[in-house]
This record gives C-alpha cells, structure tokens and sequence, in this order.
C-alpha cells in the first residue's frame, strides 16, 4: 500500500516495482513485510529475545522471533525435498507426514532396548533414514516407473502409513528417559539457540553445497518442464524423478528424528499431523509452480519461515488452536491468489496503466 | 451426378492472428463418394475440418448441405446437419462397453431401455460387419474395431457426411482392409466420406476424387483417374512437374566422399514406431538426407539411429565397431547429435534460460557430478550467441520468449556444442523465418566441408534438400524405396520416386 502513496514522484520508481512484482522472490518478501510491520504495530514486544534459564540451569534464549526459528525447522527440511519433487515430478507427496511417524518410530524402536550413545543414537538414525527412503523408492518407483499421479501414489502411504508407524513398535509408545536423546529436538546444555535451528540449518547447506556441485538443479527442471526433450538430450527422467523422492525419503528422516526428540516419544496418530499441507504449501508460498520445472529453493526456505511466522504470531494474538486452521487458510488464499500468474498479469497490466497516466500527467 | 452433392463449401476463410489459415477454400462432396483431403503440414486441412465440425466459426463463406446453407457454431450443430468425425485418436470411453459408447450422449430421456440398446447395437455391429459383441468392453477391442465402433457410432447417428481424420496411422494391414471395407459399405449406403491421410497407396485403394490444399488454399479437385501419383505429390509439394528447372550442377568431387569405412552404418534397423527395416550409411563430410511427403518415416528412421525410438531389430557400426544404442545418452557418447522434428515438444525446455538449453546435452555428457561452472556456461553461451547470432535479451532469458528461428539455433548451438561427428537435424528449418533457413543450410553445409562432419538434413521442401543434399533417401509409407545420388538429384526424379508405382 506504501506505493500507491509514491505514485506521484517517479515513473522510474513505480517501473522498478512492477518490475520486482514479477520477481519470485517478491511474494515471500512481501508476505514477510506485511508479517513482520503487522507485529511492530500491533506489538513490537514479538521481537524481543529474552537470554534466561531453563529448568536444568543451562542457559537458553526465548522469545517469539526464537520460537518460529525452532519451530519451523521441520517445515524447512521438508520444503527442500518437497521442491525438488515438485519440480522433477510436477506433484507432492502428501505422505511425509505418515512416514515422520515411520521414521520416529524406527528410532525409539532401535534405542528403547539400547543404551543411549553417540554410536547407537547414529546407528538408529541411519537405520531410520534407510527405511524413509525405501519408502521414498516406493513413492518414486509408482511416480516416475508406473507413472500414477504423484498424488494419488503417495496416498498409499499416507493412509497406510501411520499404521505400520504403530506396528514398528507393537502399538507401545516407548519413552526414551535418557536426557542426551532430548538435544536433537531441544537444547544442547551451554547453547542457548535450540538444535532444530541448527540441524536446519546443516540441511539447508548440505543442498545448496548439492545444487552447486551436482547437475541435480538442473536435470528436475528440466525433467519437470519437458521430460520428452529431457529424455532426447540424455536425461533419464524416470531415475530423476526417483532420486527426488529417495531425497525426501532423507528429509523425512531427519525431520523424524527432530521430532521424537522434542518429546521423548512419539504418538502415531497426531505426530506431523497435516505436516505435507504446510510444506507443499512453503513451496507455493515461494513462488515455485506446483506444477513442476523451475524451482527456486531458497524461496521454499523462505516460504517455510513464513508459514511459521503467521502460525506463531496467530498464537501470540491468543487465536483458538482450533480455529488456526481457518485463519491461516484465509492468509493463503490471499497469497496463492496474488501469486497466480493470471492476477500478476492483471496487477502488472494495472501498474502499467498507472505509470502511463501519472507520466501523462507530469507531462 | 450433380444433384447428389451433399455438401458444399464455398469461399472459406480462416484466420487466426497473423496467420491466413484457409483463404477462399471451395471444397464440394458428393453422396456416394470417397474423398480423399490431401496436403502437407500447414496446408489447412485441420483446419478446414474443424470448421465443418464446428470446432472453429468459419470467418468467410458460405455451408450447404443438401442445398441449404447451415450454420455450424458448436460440434453438436454439425452432429445436428448430419456431420459426423472418428479422429485419428478415438475419443470413446474404453472402460464403456460398446453398446454404452454407441449411445453415450444420445439419450433424450433419463431412461436407458438396456435391452433395446444392446439389441440395436447387434444389429448395427453385424449389418457392418463388425467383428464386436455389444456387451464387450470398448476397451478390450483392438484399435482398429474402436475406429469401426466409433464410424458405427457416427453412421447410426444418422450422419450424411462422415470425416475420417487419420484413421488409418495405428492399424496394420488387415485392420486397414477392414476398415476400407466398412467405407465401401459405407459409400454404397450413400454417404459421403472424407477421408485424410497421408498414405498414398490407401488414397489410390479406396478413394474416388482428390482434393488438394496447400497453404491455405485450394490447389483443386481432381477425379481420381485423372491425377497420377507424381501429379499428385507435385501438386501437395507445390512444384509444377513439367516446369521445374534444375540449375544444380554436380560437382565432380562429390562422389569421392564415399570411400573408406562410413561413419555410421545400419543394417536393418527396425524401431517400434512402426518403419520398415532399413539400411543406411553416411561417410565423412557427406551431407545426405531422408526425403519423403509427411508420416512417409523420414523422422522415424533416424530417430531409430538415434535411440530415441525403442530399437527391435538391426545392427549400427560407428566408424566399423560394432555399438549398442539403447538411450539417446549412447548415441550421445558415440558422436551423435540429434535436432529433433518438433521442436516445441522435444527440442527446447520451455522455461528454462537461453544459457541453461545450449549447455543441457553437453551437461548430461559431462556427467552428473562434473557440473559446468556458472562462468563455463556463460562462455559457452556467449559463444554460440555470437557465433550463431542468436538473438536474445540474455542468455538468462528464458528460451520459450524467443522467436522460432532462434530458439532453434540455441538447439542446433546445444549440439554443437557437443562436437559430434555426425549430426541429424530433422527438419531444422521448419517455421523459422527465410533468413534464419539460409543460414542454417549453410552452417550444415559448412559442418561437413570444412569440420569433416556427417550431417543427415531432413527437409519438408525440396528445393532445401536439393540445395543442400549430395545424397537423398526416399521413403514412401514408412518404407526406404530408394536412393538419389548427386547426378539423380533433380526435382521431378524426387517426386517420381516419391510417388512410386504407376505413375
């Protein structure tokens, strides 16, 4: 809205703008603005940080902006999968949700009879991580071999997969007493930033170090915009498209991991309930087609934070947990309309209009 | 006869924008007859048929049928008048079962009387002839007996004018007989059938008149007994037979090419897009090319070289060694460059950067792990830009906004990138403006002169392989039947062995 009020002093300006409206990037920056110049007028207390103590004695930071930044650390990890299998396979897998109860599941599985040490707490999350991506495979094989809609492949192990999460521990729920397993999803004593934040962190680095020394960019773009032409300069689609879903497999693992941590144990039905929405939804909120081929994946990241900087700040205006849904749902709609190609166009058009008038106008 | 024409169309005009697509087309069908709309890609035969199914509105002129005008707006008003199409893709439900797609969206009232409806469909299926049952499930059904459901379809529907668009492309040959007969039956029924195709032989087997067009405009209507084939290819070509002046003079050094191992040799390779096997050498700095009219095989065979197609049969030696080509990618590794016939669909990836198309091939033969550095890539697209000059914003404009003829110099620039040995380009000149053709009969030409390179050139015009061909295959119904060399590369020897038989 602050645009419309310098309409008059520039054409130049008002160009630039329309011209960073069509940028990927503009609608999470933009949705993050109004975010973030919301809360400061409304309550600029939401970004303080507060250095305390928690109940251990070990020092931790707390404070809102610190909560989304741990919090949406699950969402992030699954956003970079989650993009790289929309861009090769042009769907989601809505399954990530049931296969994080999977992969938690495996976890306490191995270390409920086992002492907890590095090397075991490692050994389970391998273990863990090669279940996740078999059924990654499995999502990847029926997507890119049997050709199903990405979709309705992946609806297989969303309904099945909260049950074979159960059935992994004989439908007990184990809790892992031992404080050391609580660090991955919480605090390490004497760091006072939460883990989550860090092992997103490491994944968001682990892919960008992927991008750049691997042709993996390039071949899902291209796969997911012309897998015919792909095809003819030598790409494999079909192999593409799996290693898209076996690296979402990984994604899942780790984010399994971070969340049994946080509460010691797991419960199958409600663990990363709805999970696959908010992060298919991070990958839209970035701006990248669901449609597949070109993909930008810092603006997935970006989507994901975004995604928890709403949540978080819902909550902080005491909205109902039960009625989050709706009001988040009214904040996407909001954006996923603006970012549609059709209304841009039409924005774009009506900037453009404006431009010409108000030159006309100096003139 | 006269009095029998079914439907008349007179000053047909089609435009869309830029594009004049039908200009003043008069095409007249009679009751009774079988006739046969010829032309090459972009003649207007789509489109004149998709005028008369009410697909497009008609800009100019004027629809008869039985002698009064009608006015087709939507595919229902054509069905209405008594126009009925079975595309070459045959739009029923295979999961239906023949009876139930014989009356799809027929019924006027909610109840279906099952009974009567099975019942009329045997009866239909066997006064056709029709090798189906009326409860067996379309699906289940060979292609060919789909086709005969949906013209079963068409002619119980009452329809007067019956268009088959391409019915013929899936079917082998005793399916191909079966259908012909249908259309017998059909015409002694006194329909009027239109039939498109591009295979000459079925023409000369079933039809009874001709109607050629070419660039939107009709060329004429011809009594089939009055136009030999070689008229009839010259006419689609757009090349009068008898006037066609050849000024190409052979060059003497030419045939000294061919000696010593070829560069590429098939001995019957066979793909499962449908050709014939065949055979087919190429040497060192040798331009040849595959000829013949649209859906002959030209694209087909060397796709087979290629791997693009899967390959069934026939052996390929690269300079003498023996090589399996499964994938593109092996062929890619062998020194095989490939600029596919469509580019839109399998040439350029629509959104990605100018940069990004001209580095994909050479990328993919890097390997995954050896990814080209963004400054490489930049190089190498400056390269082709200049070296080509393309033009572009940027090379990180996305290739889908550039013009035609320049999105295919960034394939033909992808391709050289990879310095192959031999190149195929399948149609590189097809929709790109008369600069940009030059330009890149030359670059083929001076690929193989000066770089010692092998290049197949596969052309729609003639003229085009003439100028740049030192040898021409020629194929006719997805067969090889013959091969031109220098001294025998003059138009009217082209069409003659183009249009084959008894000319």
């Amino acid at each position: 809205m602050t645009q419309k009020v310098s309409t008059k002093k520039s054409g130049s300006f008002l160009e630039t703008v329309v011209a960073l409206t069509r940028k990927q990037f503009f609608i999470p920056i933009a949705a993050l603005t109004i975010l973030v110049l919301f809360n400061l007028i409304m309550d600029p207390s939401f970004f303080a940080i507060k250095l305390g103590t928690n109940s251990n004695g070990d020092p931790v930071l707390s404070g809102y902006l610190i909560t989304i930044l741990n919090n949406a650390s699950e969402l992030v990890i699954l956003a970079i999968g989650m993009t790289l299998v929309t861009s090769a396979s042009g769907g989601q897998d809505i399954s990530v949700g049931s296969t994080i109860a999977i992969a938690g599941s495996v976890i306490l599985r191995i270390l409920c009879n086992r002492p907890i040490t590095v090397a075991n707490m490692l050994f389970a999350f391998l273990v863990a991580a090669i279940v996740s991506m078999i059924f990654g495979a499995f999502n990847g094989v029926l997507v890119a071999y049997f050709k199903i809609q990405p979709m309705i492949a992946t609806l297989i192990l969303f309904t099945a997969g909260r049950s074979i999460a159960a059935w992994i521990n004989n439908n007990t729920l184990p809790v892992i007493n031992d404080p050391t397993f609580a660090y991955f999803g919480n605090f390490i004593p004497g760091i006072p930033v939460p883990t989550p934040f860090f092992i997103a962190a490491i994944c968001v680095i682990i892919i960008t170090l992927v991008l750049k020394f691997t042709t993996l960019g390039l071949y899902s773009q291209a796969v997911g915009i012309n897998p015919s032409s792909s095809r003819l300069n030598g790409i494999d689609p079909a192999k593409v498209k799996l290693i898209t879903y076996i690296i979402l497999g990984l994604c899942v693992a780790v984010v399994g991991l971070i969340k049994v941590s946080r509460i010691s144990t797991i419960n199958y039905s409600v663990v990363a309930k709805d999970i696959e929405m908010d992060a298919i939804l991070a990958v839209a909120l970035g701006g990248n087609s669901l449609g597949g081929g070109k993909f930008n994946m810092a603006s997935s990241i970006m989507g994901a934070y975004i995604i928890q900087f709403l949540t978080t700040t819902l909550f902080k205006f005491k909205v109902e947990s039960t009625a989050l849904p709706a009001y988040k749902a009214i904040v996407v709609i909001i954006l996923v309309v603006l970012s549609a190609p059709v209304v841009r166009e039409k924005m774009s058009a009506f900037w453009k209009k404006v431009t010409s008038k108000s030159a006309k106008e100096a003139a | 006869m006269e009095n029998d024409v079914l439907l008349q169309l007179n000053g047909i005009c089609k435009y869309f924008p830029g594009v004049r697509a039908l200009h003043n087309v008069d095409f007249t069908l009679r009751s009774g007859e079988i006739h046969a709309l010829m032309g090459e890609n972009g003649a207007g035969k789509s489109t004149l048929i998709k005028v008369l199914t009410g697909v497009y509105t008609k800009d100019e002129g004027k629809v008869r049928i039985e002698g009064k005008e009608a006015n087709i707006k939507s595919p229902q008003d054509a069905q209405n008048v008594g126009i009925s199409t079975v595309y070459q893709e045959i739009a029923l439900c295979p999961n239906l079962t023949v009876a139930e797609n014989m009356f799809i969206g027929r019924g006027k009232g909610k109840i279906t009387n099952w009974k009567k409806m099975n019942a009329r469909t045997t009866e239909l299926l066997t006064s056709l002839g029709i090798p189906a049952t009326a409860t067996q499930q379309l699906g289940s059904c060979s292609i060919a007996v789909q086709q005969m459901v949906a013209i079963a379809r068409a002619v119980d529907m009452e329809c007067k004018v019956l268009i088959l668009d391409e019915p013929t492309s899936s079917l082998d040959e005793n399916e191909v007989a079966k259908l012909f007969k249908l259309m017998r039956d059909l015409k002694a029924k006194g329909v009027g059938i239109i039939f498109v195709t591009h295979f000459l032989d079925q023409v000369y087997e079933v039809c009874d008149r001709i109607t050629v067009l070419r660039d939107g405009q009709l060329v004429g209507e011809y009594v089939i007994q009055d136009l030999p084939r070689v008229q009839l290819v010259s006419k689609m070509l757009g090349k009068e037979f008898d006037e066609m002046s050849d000024i190409k003079t052979v060059d003497p050094e030419a045939e000294d090419i061919k000696v010593g191992t070829p560069v590429i040799e098939c001995t019957g390779l066979q793909s499962d897009a449908g050709i014939k096997p065949f055979d087919f050498k190429i040497w060192k700095g040798e331009v040849n090319g595959f000829t013949g009219l649209l859906g002959s095989g030209r694209s087909e065979c060397v796709r087979s070289i290629f791997g693009a197609d899967k390959v069934i049969a026939g052996e390929v030696k690269i300079d003498g060694k023996p090589i399996k080509i499964k994938k593109p990618l092996d062929a890619m590794k062998a020194g095989i460059g490939y600029l596919p016939e469509d580019r839109k669909l399998d040439g350029i990836v629509y959104d990605l950067s100018v940069k990004d198309n001209i580095i994909l091939a050479y990328q993919v033969m890097k390997g995954w792990n050896h990814p080209i550095s963004k400054a490489k890539a930049e190089e190498f697209a400056q390269k082709y830009i200049e070296l080509l000059e393309i033009k572009t914003a940027s090379s990180e404009t996305p290739i889908g906004q550039l013009s035609g003829g320049n999105q295919q110099k960034c394939i033909l620039a992808r391709w050289l990138l990879t310095d192959p040995k031999y190149l195929i380009l399948d149609e590189p000149t097809r929709g790109i403006d008369i600069g940009t053709k030059v330009e890149i009969q030359k670059l083929a030409l001076k690929l193989a002169k000066e770089e010692g390179k092998s290049v197949t050139f596969i052309s729609s015009e003639l003229d085009e392989m003439i100028r740049t061909c030192s040898r021409l295959i020629v194929m006719r119904d997805r067969k090889v039947v013959g091969e031109l060399n220098e001294s025998e590369l003059t138009q009217n020897k082209i069409m003659e062995t183009i249009a084959g038989g008894e000319s």
